[in-house]
């Protein structure tokens, strides 16, 4: 059914249709809403047989997930930024055990400074975590991602984090289309755990385990990832045959045939980056982008074949691995490796700086015309920072670098228009 | 409490004590239907008062429920030793998850259980004391606070054993640990820190607290049926002597857990709602020396020279547990 809702509503709608059994939650902006929303339909009595527990934290979020789902429930939860951080711990163990717990991350800035706004560091923060992350581009895609999450965890055992750009689509009032529960249900069946606390047939979980079998263990978590390799495209070719839409999958391409330069990014900042595109093509400009939905599993091969017949790569991440530069962009070159490809690594975004048009324009254009250097962070105002450089090395007490910048850039009402 | 009820001839071993009791109030624990929760075979050192508990505890909460009973188990010396992979000495549904995150796991079986509709089937989590009063005391507090449908037992043995003796906020003062050592001004653990968390628990108004140590197995076991006959959030605190980390002989492990109640350093009580409802009376009152001198922790009290005025100290914290809790026998007990 076609709504005009807000994105975090249209998550807990479709959360609520898969029939969750215990959803945890604990407030963190911009996720609030989600729970928010579910709480309300537990409570109101429009999802059954749930139970929606009020934790006293992200880390007990996670913990009870990983309770019930080892006590055979369908378990959900959501979280963001330092939320996650705070259950780090929590979030490699539901892994290492092999629950299927799906999370929903309203992606958002890490701190300090603390910033409430949207990127993608705190997802990426948790990349190595044995989790499977998807992205969503759009709010019509996130409702198809978490549907299409619970059937991939459920089937591989593998919890599935689904990652929505915080504000830019969570907060995003748009038109999206809200599957009936029949038609979910038939998507996603009862949930059969592979191994479940019963006192009928009592198993020990989370034993430890020796040199003389973790390489082993972790194998097998690396080797279920390579297996959701082929069942995401399954399950998308699926979902499209019974909904009627294409979503998900590993990526999505746009105007690659005979693009010489590749754009690739994550998530919402794939809507901007079509538009640009679609402007470059009308100059003239032979320029192509990639969306890539499933980060973990990382489909090398897959992007190998949309990259390798371009000249150049531009990677987009709202993310930073400070020393180095970024985290996409290394895992693109990895996909390339031997292909003779320069891939540009452009940060952007980053503490929710809004991704311009025109910033992208200039930058995709210098990068056309080969005279992109191989990181730069998009919109950086170089003024600020070199005053701030200067200020550090002849101040010994330069005192708190991020007031430093805010009074620098004059009153929040001065830079606002 | 039940236990209290019987008139022992003597203060000493309770299996002197099952002899004169009726049939039906003896422990089952030697009966061939012991369901053996925690099995033979698991790698916990000699005189080991965690195994010991753990086991009349489990035990007692297997046959509180037929036997329908699922455990959460923090990291620690209790996982470590009953779970090295691909063995397990545990002859219940049981999960490792992590340090501080027993309670919260607990939780959310609770949870699946109720919602599946498996209302016979009983939650327990157990952790030591770092696992409970430390890194895991948030997620506890969560559990009592929502009045979870879980029973948590602390096997408390007053340090970080499993990583070597390092102190918790449950070390007692002047013990001696890695962390806490026997080196300046104030020599091991310091006066003036620490929790109760017993007394916590009581503040979160949860329908049952109690106490209880491995000196006293029946009183325990009858504190775990009661603790399972009851729904919500329920806090069991075990008194369990280590050996290797308070410098004891394995064979005073009871000993110590029976001077340690009887000198008032450990009370035992039962609380409901948030007030006393009962304590084991100490019948013959012992000074904390007697309690004290038997561990190496607690050496640098009487070598190289007695330190009276701190031994006091320590007196003065067990006489304040007995008014407190209202612990020493009247007449007509």
């Amino acid at each position: 059914m076609l709504k005009q809702i807000e994105g975090s509503r249209a998550v807990a709608e479709a959360v609520a249709l898969c029939r969750p059994e215990v959803i945890c939650a604990y407030p963190i902006t911009p996720q609030t809403h989600i729970v928010e929303n579910l709480g309300q339909m537990v409570k109101g009595g429009e999802v059954d047989h749930c139970e929606f527990i009020n934790v006293e934290s992200e880390f007990a979020a996670l913990s009870v997930a990983i309770g019930a789902s080892a006590a055979g429930a369908r378990a959900y939860t959501a979280t963001a930024s330092q939320g996650l951080l705070f259950m780090a711990e929590a979030v490699y163990n539901a892994s290492g055990l092999g629950l299927p717990i799906v999370m929903t991350i309203g992606n958002r800035a890490i701190g300090a400074p603390i910033n409430i706004w949207n990127d993608q560091q705190d997802s990426m923060s948790m990349r190595d975590a044995g989790w499977i992350q998807l992205y969503a581009e759009t709010n019509q895609e996130a409702v198809d991602l978490h549907i299409q999450a619970v059937r991939l965890a459920e089937e591989l055992s593998v919890p599935v984090m689904v990652c929505v750009d915080g504000f830019i689509l969570t907060h995003a009032f748009e038109r999206v289309d809200i599957p009936g529960q029949t038609q979910v249900d038939d998507f996603v069946p009862p949930y059969e755990p592979r191994q479940i606390l019963d006192p009928a047939d009592p198993v020990t979980i989370g034993a430890m385990v020796g040199p003389e079998a973790f390489t082993e263990v972790r194998y097998l978590a690396h080797y279920r990832q390579m297996q959701a390799l082929w069942l995401i495209p399954e399950l998308a070719e699926e979902f499209a045959e019974q909904f009627g839409r294409s979503s998900g999958g590993l990526l999505h391409e746009y105007r690659v045939e005979g693009a010489e330069t590749l754009v690739v990014a994550l998530g919402s900042v794939n809507g901007t980056i079509k538009d640009v595109v679609d402007q470059m093509r009308d100059d003239g400009i032979a320029i192509g982008s990639v969306s890539v939905t499933s980060f973990r599993p990382f489909p090398a091969k897959r992007l190998r074949q949309c990259l390798s017949g371009g000249k150049r790569i531009v990677v987009i991440e709202k993310s930073l691995a400070v020393g180095i530069g970024g985290i996409v962009s290394t895992d693109v070159r990895m996909a390339l490796a031997g292909a003779g490809l320069p891939v540009h690594t452009v940060v952007a975004g980053l503490g929710g700086r809004a991704i311009t048009q025109q910033s992208l324009l200039n930058t995709l254009s210098r990068a056309h015309r080969d005279v992109l250097e191989p990181l730069t962070f998009l919109d950086l105002r170089h003024d600020v920072i070199h005053r701030e450089i200067e200020r550090l090395e002849t101040q010994r007490r330069s005192g708190p670098v991020a007031e430093n910048i805010l009074r620098e850039l004059g009153s929040v009402a001065d830079r606002i228009g | 409490m039940r236990s209290s009820h019987v008139k022992f001839y003597q203060t000493g071993t309770f299996t002197v004590g099952n002899r004169l009791l009726d049939d039906a109030d003896r422990s089952v624990q030697a009966a061939v239907e012991r369901t053996n929760s925690l099995n033979s075979g698991h790698r916990a050192c000699q005189g080991c008062g965690e195994a010991l508990g753990a086991r009349y505890a489990i035990d007692a909460a297997m046959r509180a429920t037929d036997n329908q009973l699922i455990a959460a188990n923090a990291t620690g010396c209790l996982e470590v030793f009953s779970t090295p992979y691909p063995e397990t000495s545990w002859q219940i549904p049981w999960i490792h998850s992590l340090f501080g995150n027993t309670a919260a796991v607990a939780t959310g079986i609770a949870a699946a259980l109720r919602v599946k509709g498996h209302n016979e089937t009983r939650v327990v989590a157990q952790g030591g004391d770092g696992g409970t009063t430390d890194i895991g005391f948030g997620c506890l507090s969560g559990m009592f606070e929502r009045n979870d449908d879980v029973l948590y037992i602390c096997y408390d043995n007053e340090a970080y054993m499993n990583t070597g003796v390092q102190r918790s906020s449950a070390t007692p003062p002047t013990a001696r640990t890695a962390t806490s050592q026997v080196v300046g001004p104030e020599p091991g653990n310091v006066f003036g820190q620490g929790k109760n968390v017993p007394l916590i628990a009581m503040a979160h108004e949860i329908p049952y607290v109690a106490t209880a140590s491995v000196a006293d197995v029946r009183d325990l076991e009858d504190k775990v049926t009661k603790a399972m006959s009851i729904r919500g959030a329920r806090y069991i605190h075990i008194l369990v002597p280590c050996p290797l980390g308070w410098g004891s002989a394995p064979h005073d492990t009871v000993k110590l857990a029976r001077l340690a109640t009887e000198s008032g350093l450990f009370p035992v009580f039962e609380a409901e709602h948030g007030e006393v409802t009962d304590r084991c009376r100490i019948r013959r009152k012992v000074p904390v020396e007697d309690y004290l001198k038997l561990q190496r922790r607690f050496a640098h009290l009487f070598k190289p020279a007695l330190k009276s005025d701190v031994i006091a100290q320590l007196q003065g914290l067990a006489d304040r547990n007995i008014r407190r809790f209202d612990l020493l026998a009247r007449e007509e007990d």
